[in-house]
Parts: structure tokens; sequence; C-alpha cells
């Protein structure tokens, strides 16, 4: 067993544990939204950042990559940690107005409402990516991935047609973060065709 | 390829004798005193017409037929440095440099300088202070002040000929290292020698080599960065025109240090001529076994393949070049796990770039001792800048770490066209940041530029003088990284936009003080949080820029002033009248019909029209047209 | 263009390492990769098209769409920027009636941004069908380009 602590506390970890599974298995609270179990870390929302101490040196590091190590120093919720995430769900709030669970995680750090521009008030992807990692991880069927780059980055099938790589599972409406994918469940029920979530620029 | 084998009708080499051999062959066949026509074909040179004169003086050569007694060679080269000076030709061995060369000037030199050992004084290099005309490389300043170590056989060699590249000592390094030394020694005389990545961070490449040794009898890889993308940085490219060899012989060595068999080299597609030279140095290794089965008959197996980026500045990035090189996205992916550790294909990698690679093979050829001795304590050696933008001497230039920002800016690189100082210079590409006047004795090295507020990074150096707005310049650079950034990670993808977009609304004159506030908090958080470096240093350009020149963004947010003249919404076109001549050409030029005036008289500008769009102000041949 | 594409498929072995090769040769022989490429590609490779497509959008040098007859590059490196080369581009695009970079709709033009060329000492640069322009102006580059068009 490894032993370290976070937010004071001594805790334990099996080798191999991240330290976002070391925090859960310890009743900790870290947020995340691209995390899922079935899938491979991503380490790409970083919500789950989490504040490194080495003496007078400190980091960020996503917890739900950072392998869990002895002697480790973790502080959860120090004003480093909370000032990404604050900034993080504030410009998601102008990204994606439409996702609830983005509203709700966003009231926990007190951020009520966004200075930057809302674009699209109905837009709930925050694109995690999750939908297509299990679409190729866990299902297999490896028929939506992302599209493009950067700040135009999208989810969707080749060229943005629904194709017959689809098999109508709806996994990827399960894991989908913010009900994105569910709100266009009806577009793509039933119908062996692509689930396409942000779609169009 | 095949063609050098068959030159020297050389078979593969099979031992360090061999290898020594043939060089001392090729060295006894050349006679140095024999004159020598060097052209440099350098992109830059290239780009300026340096063929045509190659060309040219062939021409030349063969119409002086028989008047000359001993027909010099023509040799073409990798870049010279000198690159605001080109197209540039120097004759061996008396080491006449001329610049600004043109095919009409090669009778001139075959005449006067090959056939009556003149100069030709119009093609001289002029100081520009003291007006002397100087006539050899080692007098021109630019020169003087460099040492050259990894650009030492550019310009000297040709590099698309193995046999020019032994005679000047290639592959004695990785030679000796195979024949003469274990590979745990090789990594122990690469720490030893102090040399740190020249990628960007500094990392010390004996250390990461050591890592990756570590995992003992398993597939592992080197990788050579060649993915130059710092805009305005140029080096490495010059090094795979201008001496392949010296990047192959690195990857070798560095290969025989971890245990890996074979290397990779990523470099940009916008590269062809680099490419295309590093092809050719390949294909000769392999010819004289210096690549291939059991190279120099150490027992040790070694090649290199090439693969051409496809356009993503994040590649640059090493967990990202490595999925590239998979044929991957190429997205980063949070480390730990280390390439040292889980690299390309999952195994074991090292990577470092081209200017370090070609350390290491002076390092195993010289000695670590020797390296150790050049630079500063902690940041040992050269480095190689492309010292570009406000700036006389435009180019290539190669200095001792330490060495003051002053000496490389106003010294080696003439100072600041019409001015007595440079107004900022920006090291470190878009992670890195602008540098004042004031830090003008700023020793150059890794922790000094971090400490100061900008980086090392790959050696791009851009000088800015009074006419570069600072707030354009962070908004440049943000606008650039916000296009590059791959999107995983949110706080980069989300963050540089708005970054970006606070600064346009600054350079618009809009924006408050507490916005400055903010973008602060922003940056912190964008640089903490991000996946990978490009979101962690994104915010560099603004954060250096507001340390620096806070006042410039006071006078764009507070006064809606562009003190520079260069934000397009603070700024106005003016005609002056004592210096239009009333030749009509912004008239034409100008695609809004706002310039009215009759020909031969003083034009007007009807400013509620103009775009602001500097068509007329490029067309005015009497500097008439003013920025207010 | 008589390229085979099968000739170029073969060049290299059907492993997914080889997406990103396979990708650029098709893209210089033809222009452009088109959906029946990608798909041959992806055959030949064994890579879900949709991690195929992924890759074709997120590199900067592919295209899906056809690209123009004749290619300008405005360099927008720091150098460049620093003299004008941003003005320059915006320019020859208006002249062009292009709001981007991107192609014509007649398919004479595509204009494309590029970062760096390295050939700072040359800056502003432009590159007109691969021939570097060395100290271009918006005048000298529209000026090429109109000739180029009423060609």
């Amino acid at each position: 067993m490894l032993n370290l602590t976070i937010d004071g506390k001594q805790v334990q970890a099996e080798p191999g544990w991240t330290l976002l599974d070391t925090a859960r298995q310890n009743h900790i609270d870290i947020p995340t939204l691209c995390y899922h179990e079935a899938v491979e870390p991503f380490g790409a929302c970083r919500l789950c950042v989490v504040e490194l101490k080495v003496g007078d040196n400190s980091r960020l590091v996503a917890s739900c990559v950072y392998p869990a190590e002895e002697g480790l120093e973790v502080h959860t919720m120090s004003e480093k940690v909370k000032n990404v995430r604050r900034w993080i769900l504030e410009m998601l709030l102008s990204e994606c107005p439409a996702s609830e669970a983005v509203r709700e995680m966003a009231a926990e750090y007190g951020v009520e409402s966004t200075r930057f521009e809302v674009k699209n008030p109905e837009e709930e992807c925050i694109l995690c990516g999750l939908c297509a990692r299990t679409c190729s991880q866990v299902v297999g069927a490896n028929a939506i991935s992302t599209v493009g780059r950067g700040p135009s980055k999208k989810i969707g099938a080749p060229y943005m047609i629904p194709g017959d790589d689809c098999i109508a599972c709806g996994t990827c409406l399960t894991v989908c973060p913010t009900g994105a994918m569910r709100a266009r469940f009806d577009q793509v029920r039933g119908v062996p065709a692509v689930v396409m979530a942000r779609s169009g620029k | 390829m095949q063609a050098t084998a068959k030159k020297t009708g050389q078979a593969k080499l099979g031992s360090l004798e061999e290898l020594e051999q043939l060089r001392g062959e090729l060295t006894a066949a050349v006679d140095p005193d024999q004159t020598l026509i060097v052209v440099c074909h350098g992109t830059g040179c290239v780009a300026n017409g340096s063929p045509g004169v190659t060309e040219a003086l062939k021409k030349a050569l063969a119409d002086a037929g028989e008047d000359i007694k001993v027909v010099p060679g023509i040799k073409t080269t990798g870049c010279h440095g000198f690159c605001s000076r080109g197209p540039l030709v120097i004759i061996k061995p008396a080491g006449i440099f001329y610049q600004q060369v043109k095919p009409a000037d090669a009778e001139d030199i075959v005449a006067q300088t090959i056939q009556k050992g003149e100069t030709v004084e119009r093609l001289l290099y002029k100081h520009p202070q003291t007006g002397d005309t100087l006539s050899t490389t080692e007098e021109i300043p630019f020169y003087a002040g460099q040492q050259r170590v990894v650009l030492q056989n550019i310009g000297q060699i040709d590099p698309t000929d193995i046999e020019d590249a032994l005679r000047a000592g290639a592959y004695a390094g990785a030679a000796k290292a195979l024949t003469a030394m274990q590979p745990s020694e090789v990594v122990e005389a690469v720490t030893k020698s102090g040399l740190r990545g020249r990628g960007g961070a500094g990392f010390p490449t004996g250390v990461k080599w050591g890592l990756a040794a570590k995992h003992g009898d398993v597939e592992k890889y080197v990788l050579c960065n060649a993915d130059e993308g710092d805009p305005g940085a140029f080096m490495d490219r010059s090094v795979m025109e201008g001496d392949p060899h010296a990047v192959v012989e690195g990857m070798i060595i560095g290969g025989y240090a971890i245990g890996a068999n074979e290397g990779y080299v990523y470099v940009r597609a916008e590269y062809p001529l680099a490419i295309k030279h590093l092809e050719m140095a390949l294909a000769d290794a392999r010819a004289l076994g210096l690549l291939g089965e059991n190279i120099l008959g150490s027992g040790f197996n070694f090649d290199i393949r090439i693969n051409r980026g496809a356009g993503a500045f994040v590649c640059g990035e090493e967990t990202a070049l490595m999925r590239s090189v998979e044929g991957k996205v190429g997205e980063p992916v949070p480390r730990p796990p280390y390439p040292s550790d889980k690299g390309l294909f999952g195994k074991p990698s090292v990577l470092n770039n081209v200017e370090t690679w070609a350390n290491v093979s002076r390092i195993l050829e010289r000695g670590w001792e020797w390296f150790a001795g050049l630079g500063t304590e902690k940041s040992k050696g050269t480095k190689v800048f492309a010292l570009v933008g406000k700036v006389n001497n435009v180019g290539l230039v190669e200095v001792p770490m330490g060495i003051k920002l002053r000496n490389i800016v106003m010294d080696i690189g003439g100072g600041v066209p019409g001015s007595d100082h440079f107004k900022a210079v920006q090291t470190g590409g878009p992670s890195g940041g602008c540098l004042p006047w004031e830090d003008a004795d700023l020793p150059v090295d890794f922790d000094s530029l971090i400490a100061a507020g900008s980086m090392m990074g790959s050696g791009g150096m851009i000088v800015m003088d009074d006419r570069d707005c600072m707030v354009d310049v962070a908004k440049y650079f943000l606008g650039f990284l916000e296009e590059e950034s791959c999107g995983k990670c949110f706080p980069c993808r989300l963050g540089v936009p708005r970054l970006r977009e606070t600064l346009v609304r600054f350079s618009k004159g809009e924006g408050t003080a507490e916005d400055i506030d903010d973008l602060y908090s922003l940056a912190e958080a964008i640089k903490m949080g991000s996946l990978c470096a490009l979101g962690g240093t994104a915010p560099n350009a603004v954060l250096s820029t507001l340390r620096y020149f806070r006042d410039e963004y006071e006078a764009h947010i507070l006064e809606h002033r562009c003190p520079a003249g260069v934000c397009k919404d603070l700024i106005t076109y003016s005609i002056d009248p004592e210096a239009c001549t009333g030749c009509h050409a912004c008239f034409r030029a100008c695609p809004q019909n706002a310039v009215s005036g009759e020909k031969k008289k003083p034009h007007t500008i009807d400013e509620s029209l103009c775009i602001r769009c500097g068509m007329c102000m490029e067309s005015c041949k009497f500097g008439a047209i003013q920025v207010v | 263009m008589d390229i085979d594409i099968d000739e170029i498929i073969e060049r290299y072995p059907g492993k997914p390492e080889y997406l990103i090769f396979l990708m650029q040769d098709i893209q210089a022989a033809f222009n452009y990769i088109s959906p029946e490429a990608l798909t041959l590609v992806c055959d030949h490779t064994g890579v879900p098209e949709s991690q195929a497509y992924a890759v074709a959008t997120f590199y900067g040098s592919f295209s899906l769409e056809p690209k123009g007859e004749n290619m300008v590059q405005v360099c927008l490196g720091t150098a460049c920027h620093l003299k004008g080369s941003g003005l320059i581009a915006e320019n020859l695009m208006r002249s062009i009636g292009l709001e981007e970079p991107g192609t014509t709709e007649d398919l004479k033009f595509t204009v494309e941004t590029v970062n760096c060329l390295g050939a700072c000492a040359l800056a502003p640069v432009a590159v007109v069908n691969g021939d570097y322009q060395p100290k271009v102006t918006s005048p000298k580059l529209m000026k090429k380009v109109s000739k180029l068009g009423s060609e």
C-alpha cells in the first residue's frame, strides 16, 4: 500500500490507483466530466485537477490520470484548484449553456453566470469525447469521432453524415455527462444511422 | 542514391579503421589551395535567386575557357546564415565574401577574382557604421561575434555529398561511440557534457537518455523532432538542409546509447529541401554501412525513417508527435507515463530536436569536457538563433550561451534600422515572451530567460521596434495558438480564444482596467490547468507584454490610442500635402475610392470610407502617407 | 491527371501507422482526398473510417475538397506579421472575393495562410504556385494573381 495525504488526511492507495481513485475510495469528492470507468482516462476536461505540493513548489495535475505515489501531498480544494475549475465552468456556461449538469456544477463553485458571449443557447455538448471513446473502446463500432481541431472541434461521423457503422446501441447516450446525446436521441433511435452532437459549425 | 558507393568504389565500411582510411583518402584527394567558388543554396538565398547565380558562374567559367589555368570547382552549400545579404558567394581559400550577387555579376567574378585575383569591390560587404569595405567572412561583425559548433560545417560542405561531409569529420563521433564505448558510457558522456534539450524546455539530454536506457532489453525508439513550428524560427531547417549528417550521426549515437534500433525523424512538410537532403543523407549513409546491420562491425543495428508532418503545430509537443508518427490525431496525452517509459507504440522512447542531435555528434567527436567548457554553468554549449524582424542583419547566428541580448541584436545583428535600440525582443516562439530594451544586458541562457518571463524555446529571436504594437503582438500569438490548439483539453480550447477576444477588444480601444485583472486570473488558470505545454505557455505572450509594456495596454484601453500606429481601429491614414506629388498611385490602389485629388496636386483621404487596408501606403513611393 | 490510386495505396504496408503517409501522397497526387480514396486507405490500413476522418480534419495540410488551380500562400509567421502580411492576405482575399482563406467558387484560386516558411529575411513572403515572392506588397501580389486569373 502507498501512503499519501489528501487535504491533510492520511490515506492509503493500491499501486496502480490514480489520485482520483484514491480520493473516491476515501470519500473525497473531486468533480469530473470527461471521466468514465468504462474507458481509458483522457485527462481533457481538467475539472479534476488537484494541487501537488513538493516543498515550496506546487503544480496542478489531472487526478484522473495521475498515479498515486508514496508520500504525495495532495490538495483538492486549494485556491489554485478552485480558480481553474471556476474559469472552466464559466467558459462552459457560455459554450454549452443548455446543459443542466454544467449549470449545477458551476453553481457549486459560485459561478452563476458567464461574462462570455453565448453563441448557441441550445448547446449542451462539452466536447469531452466520451461518446466517441466509448463507441470505439467499449462498443467497437467506431461510428463517431472528434472532427477538426481546436475551437472548431466537433463530434460526428465521417463527413457529418450518418453512416452504417452506428449500430444504434445507445451506449453513447448513457455515458454522455451533459445530456447532449439524449437531446438527439430521437434522431438516432431505431435508425442504424449515426449520432451527431454539435453537427455543423 | 547508389551513386556514392559507386563513386568511391567503396563497399560497406566494416570497421573504424576502414572509415578513417576512407576519410584520409577523401581528404588527400582534395587540394586545399585550389580555388573553390562556394554558392549558398539555403532556402533564403535560393528564394533570392542563388541557383541562377550558380548557373551564371558555370557559364562564365566555361566561356572563359582556356584563359583559366586551373578551373575552380563550384560548390553549393547550405545556409551561411547571413540571409538578408543573399545570394552569397564565397571564394576559397582566400575567403572573399561576396553578397547580394546577381547572375549578371558572374562574369566579373570570373574575370576579376578567378583570373586576376582581384576583388569585385561592389559586391563586398560595407560596414554600416564605419563604411569600411570588408573582404572576408572573418572581418564581418555578423560572423566575428559567433561561435559555430552546430553550424560548423554548414556553408562549408556540400550537404548532398557524404564524401564532403566525411572530409569535415562526419560520423567520427558515432564511430567512437560504437566501437570504443559502452552504451552506458555514452549516456554518461552526454550527461556530463551538460547538454540540455534545444527544443524548448531545456531538459538535460543525458538524464532523459538514462531513463530510457534503464529499461534493458526491450524494443525502444529514438526520435528527432524536426517539426520546427515556431513562427520566425528556421534553425533546424538550416541544419537539416546544410548538414543532415550531423542529425543522422547524433541519432545513431542516441540509438546506441539507449538501446534502440529504429529512429524516426518527424519533419515539417513545409521544408521540402530539408526532407530531400535528409533522404539523400540516409541513403548515402546506408550505402556506406553507417546505417543498417552491424554498423562498422560493432554488432549494432540501426536505421532511420522520415515522417512528414501534416500541418499541426501541436505535433511539436512530444506526446502529440508520437501519436502522429503512429498515424493518429496529434493530440497530446497526459504525462506520466513519460515517453522514456511509454512512448512511441507504447515503448520507451527518446525524443530530441534537430539541434540537440547535432550537438550530440559534436560532443562525442570532441569529448564532453570540451562541450562542458562552453557557455555558462547551467547552460552549456552554444545556441543557434534565427534573428529576424526589425534588425539589420537578418539571419541565422550561433552564439555561446550566456551572451548578452545586446550583443546578439546590436553587434552581431547590426542593430535596429533607424533606431539606436530595440523596443522588444521576442524569444521562445508563441510560448515565449517579449523582453524590453531594459533587459538588453540579460544573459541569454535557459534560466535567465525564464526568470525574465520568456523562454529559450527552439531559438526564434524576433526583434521589434517602436512601430510594433505589443497588444497586437500578443493578439497575434494568441490567434496563432487558438488556431493551433488541438482542442482536447478545456482550459486551452476554451481559454485561449477568450484571452484573444479580450485583446481584440483592447485593440479597439475597448475594455477596462478590471479586464486586465481578469486576464491575469484566466491566464493563471490556463497555465496551471492545461494538459500540455501549448496551453501551459499560451498566456506568456500576454503576461510578458503586460509585465513590461503595461503603459501601452493602458494607452489602448484608457486613451483609445495605439502608440505604435498598428491597431486598425485606433489609427487614421492621412496624406502629407508637402510630400504628395499627386502621382495618383494611391488613388488607383485604394479599393474603397477613399482617395481623391487631381493629378499633380496633393491628394486627400476620406476617413469615413477608409477601411485601413494600407494599400495607399504600400503604393506610395514618396512616403507621403502617414498613420496617426 | 493519370495517377493510379491503387499504385499509391500499394506504396506502404497495410498498417495503421501508414495512414498519414498514404493521405499525404493522395493529397499530393490529386490535390484533395476524395471519399472514395479515404475508404480505400481505410481498407488498406485497417483504420476505422471515423478515425481516418478525424485525422483528415485534424491536420491542416489535408483537404477534403478540391483546391484551386492556383495556390497562393501568404506567410503569417512573426517576422512577416510585423511587416504587414496580415493586411496583405486580407487585401488579396478581398480582391478575389474570398472572406477567409479557402478556394474561390470558380476553383481558380486557393489562398492559404501559412505559419512560417522560414524565409524571414525575405519578409513579408508569399508563395505563388511554388515560387517565393520575397518582400511582397499588396499591389505586387494582387497584380501577379490577377495575371494568373486572366490566363
